[in-house]
């Protein structure tokens, strides 16, 4: 047998031990307490049938794609600049180390009251959530590019601007993608806050507003959805990162632990 | 000086590198009054222990570090800056290499910096891969390489720039036994074949007279300084047997004995 046939079976049974405690779990407290996976299935076709669940996933995914993306867009030349620039790090790195300590979902009230109840405050609260974890990598990644590749780069002949553009970027990729695979997690947790507080729609909203109809079961529906979504999306940004960026060094395909 | 500076001579008088410990306020010399010429198309060995300063002298030729007084003129200009004219090639070369760039695109960095054709550097890549032994390795990624092909990718990245000065740093410590004689000799013979002039540092005598013509001695730092130089008058290739090499060794091992 392969090594992988053993792994799969190992999985496999792993998982069904799983689900069968949480089924037993089920039985003894009730299904009000603690709906097994059979309700939960029940539960997640009902959702399905209506289509709320698949709105639901695609609203939620939507406002964190765009706040990531925007975010890493803005952090990564941020980045750069604060580790490049001593005089702006003076400035710029303490403030980052104090406001890297409050967390997103700190910031919901205000971020409604300044942007509104609408998509801009959510996506506005992803940006955040994003921001400031690409920036810090960014910036570590900036200041471990070694000494000898710069002054190799400038004895060749390359000027400052070249010596930015040709080794340090470049040097920094594997830290720029690890921040923005870091902050796509953090931005799962964001939206789920700020969807509890302040929306309609999204799988936040599910989780939360299931407590009105006692649902549970939607509950865990909501939950199993948050983590399938989370576990996707970083294995296709880390493919990604790994098809594309492989070359400066990018080859983890090991998921990324907080 | 009595005659005309040379365009590709060294020319080093009372040079400092000084630095005050914060509070204790003495000054401390890493390098004390260095007085050295260099001629044009000249193997230099600069020769002492570990920690002797060696490294930063060559710092300061190549304009790495910036001096506390004296004077470090190349021809006939003042060395302020990392330029062409001086190419390093540095003692580790993972820390110096670019790993996202293969064999041909490491070699043809610094003419790219320069924006020469694509077709130009192609011709020189080729000649200068080809001179240190690196056909057919062209599409390599550096971490393909063994240690021995990553100091020959240096050199001919360097070369490639046809600087008039290789300043090289240790660049064969690191290298087992056997590579590095292989090393040794080949760069003798390009030495040979580009005329360059070349300041060779290592604390190795065997290297030291088998690579140079001549040979300066650095004292044990703090306040390390050019001692002695001496005229090593074999041919090349150098024979090791030979009973000049060994008398010559032993004379320079008396230096380091007590």
């Amino acid at each position: 047998m392969s090594n992988n046939m053993i792994k799969g079976i190992r999985q496999l049974i792993f998982w069904f031990v799983i689900l069968a405690a949480w089924q037993l779990l089920a039985w003894v407290y009730g299904p009000e307490i603690l709906p097994g996976p059979i309700d939960t299935a029940k539960g997640g076709y009902e959702l399905l049938q209506d289509g709320t669940l698949l709105s639901y996933i695609g609203i939620s995914s939507y406002r964190v794609l765009l706040g990531w993306t925007l975010g890493s867009l803005i952090a990564i030349p941020a980045g750069l600049i604060i580790g490049k620039v001593n005089a702006v790090r003076a400035i710029a790195e303490p403030f980052l180390n104090f406001i890297r300590f409050i967390p997103p979902i700190a910031f919901i009230t205000l971020f409604l009251v300044w942007f509104g109840i609408g998509e801009t405050s959510k996506v506005a609260l992803i940006l955040y959530a994003t921001f400031f974890i690409v920036v810090l990598n960014t910036l570590t990644g900036v200041l471990s590019v070694e000494e000898d590749k710069i002054r190799s780069a400038r004895s060749m002949g390359a000027s400052e601007w070249q010596t930015v553009l040709h080794v340090i970027i470049p040097a920094t990729v594997p830290y720029m993608f690890t921040g923005v695979r870091l902050a796509m997690g953090t931005s799962f947790m964001a939206i789920i806050g700020a969807e509890m507080i302040a929306s309609n729609e999204g799988v936040g909203y599910l989780i939360w507003n299931s407590r009105l109809f006692f649902r549970t079961d939607w509950i865990f529906v909501g939950l199993i959805c948050l983590g399938l979504m989370g576990f996707l999306t970083d294995r296709a940004v880390a493919l990604l990162g790994r098809k594309l960026l492989s070359r400066y060094g990018v080859v983890s395909t090991q998921a990324l632990r907080r | 000086m009595s005659a005309a500076p040379q365009t590709n001579g060294i020319y080093i008088e009372q040079l400092n590198k000084s630095f005050s410990q914060p509070g204790a306020g003495e000054l401390h010399y890493i390098i004390q009054d260095v007085n050295l010429t260099v001629k044009g198309g000249e193997f230099f060995i600069l020769l002492g222990p570990s920690g002797c300063g060696k490294s930063t002298l060559l710092g300061l030729i190549a304009g790495f570090v910036s001096k506390t007084s004296g004077q470090v003129m190349v021809g006939e200009r003042e060395v302020e800056s990392p330029g062409q004219d001086r190419a390093v090639v540095f003692q580790q070369a993972d820390s110096s290499l670019f790993p996202w760039l293969n064999v041909r695109e490491n070699v043809e960095f610094g003419l790219r910096m320069k924006r020469m054709p694509a077709t130009m550097r192609r011709e020189i890549s080729d000649r200068y891969i080809s001179l240190v032994g690196l056909a057919g390795h062209e599409q390599k990624f550096p971490r393909e390489l063994s240690g021995g092909m990553k100091q020959r990718v240096q050199l001919a990245r360097v070369l490639s720039n046809d600087p008039a000065i290789l300043l090289m740093d240790e660049p064969f410590g690191a290298l087992d036994a056997m590579t590095r004689r292989t090393m040794q000799r080949e760069l003798v013979n390009i030495w040979r074949k580009t005329n360059k002039t070349v300041i060779f540092v290592t604390h190795d005598i065997q290297e030291a007279l088998l690579l140079g013509e001549r040979i300066g001695i650095m004292s044990a730092g703090p306040s390390s300084r050019i001692t002695d130089i001496y005229d090593v008058p074999l041919p090349y290739p150098r024979d090791l047997s030979e009973p000049e090499f060994h008398r010559l060794h032993n004379r320079i091992q008396e230096h380091f004995d007590d």
